[in-house]
């Protein structure tokens, strides 16, 4: 297929096999990151910012 | 830029609006172009009559944080609250009562436009960009990025509602839903927009807070994304660079398409995206515990933007969009319900082990009920998203109602219980004027979201049922106007459902106002605390 001649086809083609795996792949590693040992204490901590303001 | 710069570009642009009018391409823009010189020409007036007198201006604390704007959007919150409410009456009235149509100005094709734009961008963007100020200052621990940005943010937004809203009522219309403004108007807003993601950015930049906090992540989330959406749904080609009509780049169900992903999109970044930000941000400190569980909030982020920008095709069931395009609107959008419950919960079981504060706190009962809204409208959304069940309520008063239980329900209530947060902290105020008118503006705007929720529910179905009633030659049974006829009794009770949400909406202004002015109601407590007896 010519890479410049972009149809409706192939755009969508793209769109729901490397499109869709990028997306997935994203949100697993956020999942991952927030299951990872020491989330949790980090969490924790991160949770606490709005009581942390200078006044 | 210093006082006489800004003057200076102020006055310029009265005099090129003055241009614009002279040269107007058609009367209508004629009209708008002198609604801007009356706008930018009463600034210029203003400016040159607080010029500096002379003396060395105070050298600003970088250190401190910025709250002149968010002041001044707590106020316009309020105020664009009471218009938008009462706007909506006026539209409820003129379904009800066809005489309050007054031609030409204030039909109601015009008036629902009117109503939408103040309600969503007026009232509920006033309140996402004046809270989004507040909570990114004290959430990175640094002032706002870009100095005076801030304020060129503010009132840039308040000329685009102020040039949208006259236009509606002078006819001038795109007619794409949720986005009525003419091209100019959009170019405008665009550059307000950059402005406001360049000030947000740059503050996040510049934080003391190692971690983003995950309010701003659902702020730049909207920020980000309503760019993107307002963008791409209004391009379009001018007729005359000193006129008002365009044309859209998209034609026939494409446009359709285009219209609905921003449609559905501005209902999931705008008015839930954003408002989840608040939540996030006021709930925890209202309640006085932190976010039930954080690592919940980051899953719901990532996941409700993931899923939300496919629920668009819903809009379109039924028609000439291709069908494997409805169906993946229909399972994105129930699959949504996941997300939203997620963060329904995480917001109310942030008050666990203080749930004696729904008792005590009028406050963090406005919260709660919002959070309880978002939770059911995002339920009957995804159900309504369902082809067979949006067969019977598609184009009827079920989609009215359920809007309205998100927006006065979700994103009403939330705001409201953020400006009862905010006007006592940013004039040092001990508290708020009344608790107790608190409580009232929380029963009426409760009351009034029940009715009309629940009416508008009974006249939906009412609305379907007949619409699809054939006899046994497959006829249909009732024309189109006695659907109409069956349907007026709901719309007087809307009328009153509305009626109440006003009420509400203008004792909250009260009480505002006297807190403003420094005043404390005096008045029994809330809550007076009674020793419990010991059992014998």
């Amino acid at each position: 297929m010519d890479v410049l001649n972009i149809t409706y086809e192939s755009f969508r083609h793209f769109a729901d096999s490397w499109g869709l795996l990028y997306m997935l792949g994203i949100f697993l590693i956020v999942i991952a990151l927030v299951l990872l040992p020491g989330a949790k204490k980090r969490a924790r901590d991160a949770a606490q910012i709005p009581f942390n303001e200078d006044r | 830029m210093g006082h006489l710069g800004r003057t200076a570009i102020l006055g310029l642009g009265t005099f090129l609006a003055l241009l614009a009018a002279a040269f107007a391409a058609d009367s209508a823009f004629r009209l708008h172009a002198f609604v801007l010189v009356l706008a930018l020409g009463v600034a210029t007036i203003y400016m040159l009559r607080t010029a500096p007198t002379g003396d060395a201006p105070a050298a600003k604390d970088e250190s401190d944080y910025m709250d002149g704007p968010i002041r001044a959007g707590v106020i316009l919150t309020t105020f664009w609250g009471v218009v938008g409410f009462l706007v909506g009456v006026v539209a409820a009235a003129q379904l009800a009562w066809p005489d309050f149509n007054i031609e030409p100005f204030l039909n109601f094709g015009r008036i629902r436009p009117l109503h939408t734009s103040a309600v969503v961008f007026a009232f509920g963007g006033t309140a996402l960009i004046t809270t989004s100020m507040y909570v990114v200052q004290r959430t990175s621990r640094a002032r706002l990025f870009g100095g005076d940005l801030a304020w060129f943010v503010f009132w840039g937004y308040q000329l685009f509602i102020l040039l949208a809203a006259t236009g509606y009522l002078l006819g001038i219309t795109a007619s794409r839903e949720y986005a009525e403004p003419e091209w100019y108007v959009d170019l405008w807003l665009t550059i307000v927009w950059v402005a406001y993601l360049i000030m947000f950015l740059g503050t996040l930049i510049k934080r003391k807070e190692p971690h983003i906090y995950v309010a701003n992540w659902f702020y730049l989330a909207f920020i980000v994304t309503i760019a993107m959406l307002h963008v791409v749904n209004n391009l379009a080609v001018p007729v005359s660079f000193l006129g008002t009509k365009s044309y859209s780049l998209f034609s026939g169900v494409q446009d359709a398409l285009t219209q609905w992903w921003y449609g559905h999109n501005a209902v999931g970044f705008f008015l839930t995206a954003g408002f989840l930000g608040m939540m996030y941000y006021f709930m925890p400190k209202q309640a006085e515990r932190p976010v039930y569980s954080y690592r919940l909030s980051i899953i719901h982020f990532w996941s409700l933007i993931f899923l939300y920008i496919w629920a668009g095709p819903h809009h379109l069931h039924y028609t000439a969009l291709p069908d494997w395009a409805q169906t993946l609107g229909m399972v994105f959008s129930v699959m949504l319900w996941m997300p939203s419950w997620g963060g329904m919960i995480n917001g109310l079981m942030t008050l666990q082990g203080a749930w004696d504060k729904i008792r005590t706190d009028p406050i963090i009962r406005m919260m709660v009920v919002a959070v309880a809204f978002y939770g059911m409208s995002t339920f009957e959304g995804p159900v309504m998203s369902i082809k067979a069940v949006n067969g019977l309520s598609h184009y009827t008063d079920w989609t009215i109602g359920h809007v309205h239980s998100g927006a006065l329900g979700w994103v009403g209530m939330i705001s409201f219980g953020a400006v009862y947060f905010l006007v006592p902290r940013l004039w040092n105020r001990e508290r708020i004027y009344s608790l107790r008118m608190i409580n009232w503006h929380f029963w009426f705007a409760t009351l009034g979201i029940v009715v009309y929720a629940a009416v508008m529910w009974v006249a939906g179905i009412t609305q379907g049922l007949m619409w699809r009633e054939y006899d046994d030659q497959g006829f249909l049974v009732y024309s189109f106007a006695e659907t109409v006829q069956a349907l007026h009794p709901y719309y007087v009770l809307r009328v009153f459902g509305g009626l109440l949400y006003l009420i509400g909406g203008l004792i909250m202004a009260w009480n505002v106002y006297q807190t403003i002015r420094g005043n404390v109601r005096n008045e029994r407590p809330l809550v007076t605390h009674t020793v419990a007896q010991p059992a014998e």
